[in-house]
């Protein structure tokens, strides 16, 4: 009865400790990242203070810009789009203990893939054709990546370098191919692939005024994280991210779950291309390479490579860069200073991993048990 | 003020009235609504505004424009060529109230103009980079000016300050616009010495500081002595031809701050004058076209102050050419004339004026560029 009494209020009693327990974590796992998000807030104030510049001025017009009118988070939810899919491409080889950067690859290959479907098959009907270049963005994206894990498995080729080396090769390879082959002759001065079909557009969720790639994103990060957290594969996938060479003792296919959930990481990120592509960009060009796969990483680190997290993470982070913008404008500081405030946020998130188990409320319970 | 700018004001009161209503119902609401009288023009560049480049020139325009009275400026830099810049766009006409929008990046016109401009159909956008057709809405525009002649200009200080008689060029891509400086600049040179040749270096990219460093130490260690580009921000060029002892002429904006002593001339943008006129005219409750282009007879450009490296000789057939340039009809592609793999681009007797839209799907480098467009 002593842990009850931990308990405060009249419902602890029929609440039982490990569900206490787990509560108690979940809480952890929401509370902590937010109290690192307010102290990275204070910190980055301390700098706005150094420059003359009012904190509280400079939060209103982040909340506005990001969140404070329906246009804001029209704003937000058109830059967490790409994020989300691109974040996954970082997440779920996290979850086998792979530390993959260079998912702008896979972004950029998916899009010269949607570019190529839409150059050799332009004739086909809108929903046939939006399918066909998933498929195909997903397959090259899924490869690349793969290719990665394979890499590594195989041949103990060190993952972080090779990914992001390849995405140079990725980036050259797009510049070859929207230059060279895939080229349409009339793109003069910004080389491009054939502009897609009118019918091969993808449009705007009706309501949100956000293209249909952050429902698939946010869909993309719910099944990746009942994949991991809810299924077998999931569980195999985690022993493996633990102990590779436990995993395999205990007859688990390292190599193809590797392979698989690299492959599964790339084909996210290369639908993320193919969005930018299909619904924002309307043929492959050279501006497919913005640099959404290396903010994917930031995101997939702060939601610990965890599918549910990454959303409110990338949304996050997306209105901080949503409110960029009106920050030069109205406080005349430089673009950087949302690239500061998302560094020192970033890192005191990730320090506060370093307190987890040790300021909690799981250890506050306990500690009222003694 | 007349029936151009009173929808747009009454369009931005709207807004500016939802949006004090909004902030009013979170209760929180930043200083600096912008105001409900006069001009707001917003300007986004790709990148730094003080790239001594590119984003430069137009920045250095914007700076003019900050003078007229009633004006307000908006800026934004390094926007990307993504969602971002139709979000920066909007953000400007729903936060700011701007009315007249000159986003300058090339990439930004297809689909990220194109796409806004139905939306919001009070707001005039001016597209620098000449795309505009008359299949695009009303409300865009677009402007550019022809700089070809520039670098021409650049090639006659070029080859007579070059003594190893090769000069070079550090260039972006191989597209039109770009093929057509590096030919205007080898061509004139050869008005000087037709035996100069031009080296040129395709980087891949707008802005690669690493590889225009590399092509430009590539270029010296064979032999280069006078060095242009097209890329961005030349500063990158500049400074490490001028480490080199290599001549310079600059592109874009005046970079003769970077090196004094080697800085020939260069071909820079106007834009002070492009935007003033254009903002006069919108304030004016006046139209502006929907095409608009110009050269150095329409102020469009302009060459840097003569450096003092430049010989007396080489003042005498710039001024020369200048002043033949700016009485009209001059050609810098006229025959005969042939690409450096042999064809004939030009025959004998023709000639292609600065306007000539054939000018505009240039794919050859003429004779004398030692380069690849592929």
């Amino acid at each position: 009865m002593t842990t009850e009494a931990g308990l405060a209020g009249p419902a602890a009693g029929t609440i039982k400790a490990e569900t206490a327990e787990t509560l108690g974590r979940k809480l952890d796992a929401i509370l902590l990242p937010l109290v690192a998000l307010i102290v990275g807030m204070l910190i980055f104030s301390i700098f706005l203070l150094f420059l003359g510049k009012s904190p509280i001025e400079f939060f209103q017009i982040v909340y506005k810009a990001g969140f404070g009118t329906p246009f804001s988070w029209t704003n937000t939810l058109a830059r967490a789009a790409p994020l989300l899919l691109a974040a996954l491409c970082v997440a779920l080889p996290a979850r086998l203990g792979l530390v993959i950067i260079g998912g702008e690859g896979a972004i950029v290959l998916g899009g010269v893939a949607a570019g190529a479907v839409a150059t050799f098959a332009p004739g086909l009907p809108g929903f046939l054709g939006i399918i066909l270049m998933g498929i195909a963005a997903a397959i090259v994206g899924g490869a690349w990546i793969g290719a990665i894990g394979a890499l590594r498995h195989l041949r103990g080729v060190n993952e972080t370098i090779s990914s992001l080396l390849m995405a140079y090769i990725a980036i050259a390879l797009m510049n070859h191919l929207v230059e060279g082959p895939l080229r349409d002759p009339a793109s003069l001065n910004k080389p491009s692939t054939a502009p897609l079909p009118d019918a091969w557009r993808i449009g705007e969720i009706p309501g949100v005024g956000v293209h249909w790639g952050l429902a698939v994103g946010i869909v993309g990060c719910i099944v990746c994280w009942l994949l991991i957290e809810r299924t077998t594969w999931g569980f195999a996938a985690r022993i493996v991210g633990g102990n590779v060479k436990a995993a395999q003792i205990q007859g688990l296919p390292a190599g193809l779950l590797i392979i698989g959930f690299t492959a599964l990481g790339g084909a996210f990120a290369g639908l993320a291309g193919m969005f930018e592509v299909a619904a924002v960009h309307g043929s492959a060009n050279a501006s497919l390479a913005a640099g959404y796969g290396y903010t994917g990483i930031l995101i997939a680190f702060l939601a610990r490579h965890n599918g549910l997290a990454i959303i409110p993470a990338a949304v996050v982070f997306a209105g901080f860069e949503a409110s960029s913008g009106l920050i030069q404008r109205r406080l005349d500081l430089p673009d950087a200073t949302i690239l500061v405030l998302e560094g020192i946020v970033f890192i005191t998130i990730l320090l506060s991993d370093a307190l987890q188990d040790k300021v909690s409320i799981v250890k506050l319970l306990k500690g009222d048990r003694t | 003020m007349t029936k151009i700018w009173t929808p747009n004001r009454r369009q931005f009161l709207k807004s500016t009235a939802g949006v004090a209503g909004l902030a009013a119902a979170s209760s929180i609401l930043p200083g600096g609504i912008a105001r409900a009288a006069g001009l707001t023009v917003g300007f986004i560049y790709v990148g730094p505004k003080d790239d001594y480049g590119y984003n430069q020139s137009h920045a250095e325009g914007a700076a003019v424009v900050k003078k007229i009275p009633g004006v307000k400026v908006v800026e934004e830099e390094r926007v990307p060529e993504t969602v971002d810049v139709q979000k920066t766009m909007e953000s400007m006409i729903n936060f700011d109230g701007a009315t007249l929008l000159f986003p300058t990046s090339f990439g930004y016109f297809d689909p990220h103009i194109l796409a806004l401009a139905p939306k919001y159909k009070d707001v005039r956008f001016e597209h620098c980079g000449g795309l505009w057709t008359e299949k695009n809405p009303k409300n865009v525009g677009s402007y550019f000016g022809y700089i070809g002649m520039g670098q021409y200009l650049n090639g006659i200080a070029a080859g007579h300050a070059t003594k190893s008689k090769k000069i070079g060029f550090v260039a972006a891509k191989p597209i039109p616009q770009v093929l057509l400086n590096i030919n205007s600049f080898l061509l004139g040179a050869r008005a000087v010495d037709p035996t100069i040749t031009c080296q040129v270096i395709f980087t891949g990219e707008w802005s690669l500081a690493v590889k225009e460093a590399e092509a430009t130490n590539a270029l010296a260690d064979q032999g280069v002595d006078v060095i242009t580009c097209h890329v961005d921000g030349p500063k990158v060029v500049m400074e490490t031809g001028a480490g080199r002892g290599m001549y310079l002429c600059g592109y874009h904006a005046n970079q003769s701050k970077l090196a004094p002593e080697k800085y020939l001339t260069g071909a820079e943008w106007n834009w002070g004058k492009v935007y003033t006129d254009m903002v006069n005219a919108t304030l004016k409750g006046e139209t502006i076209p929907n095409f608009v282009r110009g050269g150095l007879s329409e102020g469009f450009i302009k060459m840097s102050p003569l450096g003092p490296a430049v010989s007396e000789a080489a003042r005498k057939q710039f001024e020369s050419t200048q002043a033949t340039i700016l009485k009209g009809g001059f050609s810098v592609i006229k025959g005969p004339l042939k690409d450096n793999k042999g064809n004939v681009v030009a025959k004998d007797g023709e000639a292609f004026a600065e306007t000539d839209v054939k000018l505009e799907s240039m794919n050859y480098l003429v004779e004398g560029v030692v380069g690849s467009t592929s």
